[in-house]
């Protein structure tokens, strides 16, 4: 280990976006964490001090500051609030990298984030292997969800309600497609995502038959790999620039129009997260990775900005099915994206789209912060949880496999009876059959 | 240092889960929104329930350690700083609304209720709780008791003082202190609820507030007015008051923040304006389009060039939008913003506008100015970077110029941020040393070991 001076200095790096932070302390009103645990540490403010104590030297152990900056959703919605303009999830980031680097990642973050993730056909085998023998262990827990719980008590899984991995991945009903732009005169790259490629399979099918039905050529490669946010939030820049490597091999830029993924946080990583990590680089990689970000958009966002729909609202028929919709964060605070989803689930006449109470509050997925904080996790969930239940829908939609996720786990152990689909499948059944 | 005894009794009192004692937990609780140097308190506790708190209190004054309570720490005076050898008390998990009562007007709450949700609260029975300060979001109604906190509603509905009916609070030995009632009248035994609210922690620890509701106010308009000379918008002010009309908000913005705010929301604002009158009226809809027209015939009277009146409830929302991102797009411009608030008797805000003006050039400092024209207390706002020692020591010096203008001109060092410790050495200028000194002994005779907060409002006693 270097020496704490070395640390110090690394995170003096970050001062000029540290500084910004005025101690206002409005993160407190939208802090997902903050909300459940009232704890200063938990709360962007805080973490901003610590991070500032380090590079003061103020700490005789790092570790403390490191496990606190990880308990956190990276949700954003302390930026997205923030009236300095402090750009927290950055500074993060950089932070978590620099701690990482400093106190080395743990041996099981480190098989499965380099031996894993970051080799994208190993990492399909290790899923499909285990898409073979989850019944197993899992027995069903809710009909209507789809939901399995472990048999037996697992350290694995814990208390957790899963939404199974798919029998058959996308990857493997349909490995590669290309076609042309038809009279929409566009084509797109598509990006899968793992866990859409993995677990919710039928939301890659439902994204290409909107995009069919609209006459939008794709380009879709083989072999893709994740996005890195697993990586990248792990503070793990080896695995992290591997896997944007790799997609940037996968996804030439120039042969697609725009890049769409229906998966919100890949969207946000792309487009938010690689400029950030690569900013510094100088390398011919950091304007191929400015090139493919900015070509990126979320899949509704592409529908209505960009393809120009003009979805008309629809009356809902007579038995239409009470909707509501959850803003995912990496979609409405990252990138704005909010009305779009709406417009295009008012234009299905099968559904009636009712809001709940602060749909932008967090799921409290955090990607593998669920794994680490999973009580923490839960909790802000069943927050969540009750905003739904609230409104009386039978289907809950979102724009993010990861929030679908927490969805499934929270609504199967609160016995609700609510289909958790997202909004592109909603609208895919009402272009036909 | 804090002996194991002692943080051995702070467990047994609130659970162990509710001691911080780690450094990185303890370490974000060193500062407050205030600029001023952090301190590191020895522990942090939180009380899960009142009886707990008491008992936290009555264990520092046992063993003389110092006790800083803390609800959102939004404190601008660093009257939530900490004593390194002492113990932050957080008050955010006593965070019930007690009761709400539409018969009687009045509702009982606990110290860590926050602001905006209580305020809501109330709305939703058809009941107002007026007072709003900027930090309403994340705010607690125990440190707005504390602090005697304002806001934007102060010209016609008072401040957090005008509100609070009674209180029960502990003693510096842990005993429970009760004043006031559930009553409009009440004469039973000094006022002590008036000696505690703006006393910042140092002569009580407040768990029970009652508080004043009023009802909502049937109608509200509101309007924009722009000027192209501060004077004209100053005079307008003075004449809608003498005109013994009496609005809800009356805020003003001076050019640079205008400019700041235009540039940063690009909200339509017009960025050559000299100032901008904010406008709202409200009550019964008769009296409220009454006085409406009459403000209106008052600002083009005396020069406004635009006037833009609310419609709908969205253009509301537009004209307070302006307001509402003054500080965010000031803050914006430079690391540290120092948000002032001398304030002074109203008729004086064209001199106090003017006097800081000067004080901006002649410090040679950026300084923005918005904030509550209609009772006085403006918002000179000094951007700047706190790593700059030279600046900074402009800074101070620009400070302390402020206050000796605004109390020239018979005003005062605060008008709602406190004075905490930022403010403490000035206290004299204002008042007397007899004063000081008078309130130094009701401070020594409640708190006779110096443990309640500290070195605030008073200095080190």
């Amino acid at each position: 280990m270097a020496g704490m001076k070395d640390l110090a200095r690394l995170v003096r790096e970050l001062e000029d976006q540290m500084v910004v932070c005025m101690r206002c302390g409005m993160c407190q009103a939208v802090c997902p964490l903050y909300a459940e645990t009232g704890r200063e540490a938990d709360v962007a403010r805080g973490k901003l001090a610590l991070l500032e104590g380090l590079s003061k030297e103020m700490f005789r152990d790092p570790k403390g500051v490191s496990e606190r900056l990880n308990r956190c959703l990276l949700c954003g919605s302390c930026a997205a609030n923030c009236p300095s303009g402090v750009k927290v999830l950055d500074i993060f980031l950089k932070a978590r990298a620099i701690l990482a680097g400093y106190m080395g990642l743990s041996p099981v973050k480190k098989l499965i984030l380099r031996g894993i993730l970051a080799n994208p056909a190993f990492f399909d085998k290790v899923t499909e292997w285990a898409a073979r023998f989850q019944d197993l262990f899992t027995e069903p827990a809710n009909e209507v969800l789809g939901t399995s719980c472990a048999r037996f008590t697992t350290p694995l899984l814990g208390d957790r309600h899963i939404k199974p991995l798919a029998l058959k991945p996308f990857h493997a009903e349909l490995p590669a497609l290309e076609t042309p732009p038809g009279t929409s005169g566009i084509k797109v790259g598509f990006f899968v995502g793992c866990l859409i490629d993995k677990i919710f399979p039928s939301v890659a099918r439902a994204t290409l038959k909107v995009l069919r039905s609209h006459e939008v050529g794709v380009y879709l490669p083989d072999n893709q790999a994740c996005c890195g946010i697993p990586a990248a939030s792990s503070g793990d820049m080896t695995a992290f620039k591997k896997l944007v490597r790799h997609n940037l091999d996968r996804f030439p830029v120039d042969r697609f129009d725009v890049l769409v993924t229906s998966c919100a946080t890949c969207t946000s990583t792309i487009r938010k997260v690689w400029p950030v990590l690569f900013s510094d680089d100088g390398s011919p990689m950091g304007e191929r990775v400015r090139r493919l970000s900015e070509k990126t958009m979320d899949i509704h966002e592409f529908l209505i900005r960009r393809l120009g729909l003009h979805p008309v609202e629809a009356v809902p028929s007579s038995d239409a099915v009470a909707v509501t919709y959850h803003d995912p964060c990496h979609l409405k605070k990252s990138l704005g994206v909010f009305e779009e989803p709406r417009r295009l689930l008012k234009s299905c006449s099968g559904i009636r789209l009712v809001e709940m109470a602060q749909s932008d509050w967090c799921c409290g997925l955090g990607g593998s912060f669920s794994l680490e904080h999973y009580d923490l996790s839960s909790r802000v969930g069943r927050r969540k949880r009750d905003m739904v239940a609230a409104t009386g829908a039978h289907i809950l939609t979102t724009g993010c496999p990861a929030c679908m996720i927490q969805f499934h786990d929270r609504l199967s152990q609160a016995g609700d009876a609510v289909q958790v689909r997202h909004a592109i499948e909603i609208y895919a059944e009402s272009l036909g059959p | 240092m804090i002996s194991a005894s002692f943080v051995n009794a702070l467990m047994e009192a609130v659970g162990k889960d509710n001691v911080f004692l780690d450094e990185a937990d303890r370490a974000v609780y060193a500062y407050d929104a205030a600029v001023l140097d952090a301190v590191v308190p020895a522990a942090v506790v939180r009380p899960l329930t009142a009886e707990s708190l008491g008992h936290v209190v009555r264990l520092c004054h046992e063993n003389a350690v110092p006790l800083t309570v803390r609800g959102a720490g939004t404190n601008l005076s660093g009257g939530t700083i900490p004593k390194a050898q002492g113990v932050v008390v957080l008050t955010n998990a006593l965070n019930r609304i007690l009761e709400i009562n539409a018969e009687d007007l009045y509702a009982v709450v606990e110290p860590g209720v926050i602001t905006a949700k209580f305020a809501a609260a109330a709305e939703a029975r058809g009941l107002f709780y007026p007072p709003d300060p900027g930090s309403q979001a994340v705010s607690t109604l125990g440190g707005n008791v504390a602090e005697n906190a304002g806001g934007l509603r102060g010209l016609k509905y008072g401040v957090t003082r005008d509100y609070v009916m009674g209180l029960e609070f502990f003693d510096v030995e842990g005993n429970v202190v009760k004043t006031g009632a559930r009553t409009v009248k009440c004469v039973t035994g000094y006022n002590l609820a008036s000696l505690l609210v703006g006393s910042e922690g140092t002569l009580g620890v407040i768990f029970k507030i009652l508080l004043k509701l009023i009802p909502q106010p049937q109608h509200r308009k509101s309007m924009m007015a722009v000027f192209d000379a501060v004077s004209g918008a100053s005079q307008t002010v003075a004449t809608i008051i003498a005109e013994k009309i009496v609005p809800a908000t009356l805020e003003f913005l001076d050019n640079f923040t205008i400019r700041a705010v235009e540039s940063f929301s690009r909200a339509g604002l017009p960025t050559d304006a000299a100032a901008l009158l904010l406008i709202e009226v409200d009550g019964h809809p008769a009296q409220v389009e009454e006085d409406a027209a009459k403000v209106e015939a008052i600002c083009r009277k005396l020069g406004a060039q635009r006037l833009r009146v609310a419609q709908t409830p969205q253009e509301r929302d537009k004209v307070w939008e302006a307001r509402r991102a003054a500080l965010s797009a000031l803050a914006k411009l430079k690391p540290t913003v120092v948000l002032e608030d001398a304030t002074v008797p109203r008729s004086r805000i064209p001199d106090m506008v003017q006097a800081i003006q000067d004080i901006a050039a002649k410090y040679n400092l950026t300084i923005g100015t918005f904030g509550h024209a209609g009772d006085g207390n403006l918002h000179p706002t000094i951007l700047t970077d706190r790593r700059n020692s030279e600046e900074w020591h402009r800074v101070e010096r620009a400070v302390e110029e402020i206050f000796d203008r605004a109390l020239a001109m018979g005003g005062t060092l605060s008008g709602e941020h406190g004075i905490g410790l930022a403010k403490a050495p000035f206290m004299e200028k204002e008042t007397t040393r007899a004063t000081l000194e008078y309130a130094r002994r009701i401070k020594r005779a409640l708190d006779p070991k110096n443990i309640l907060n500290p070195g605030k409002v008073i200095g080190e006693a």
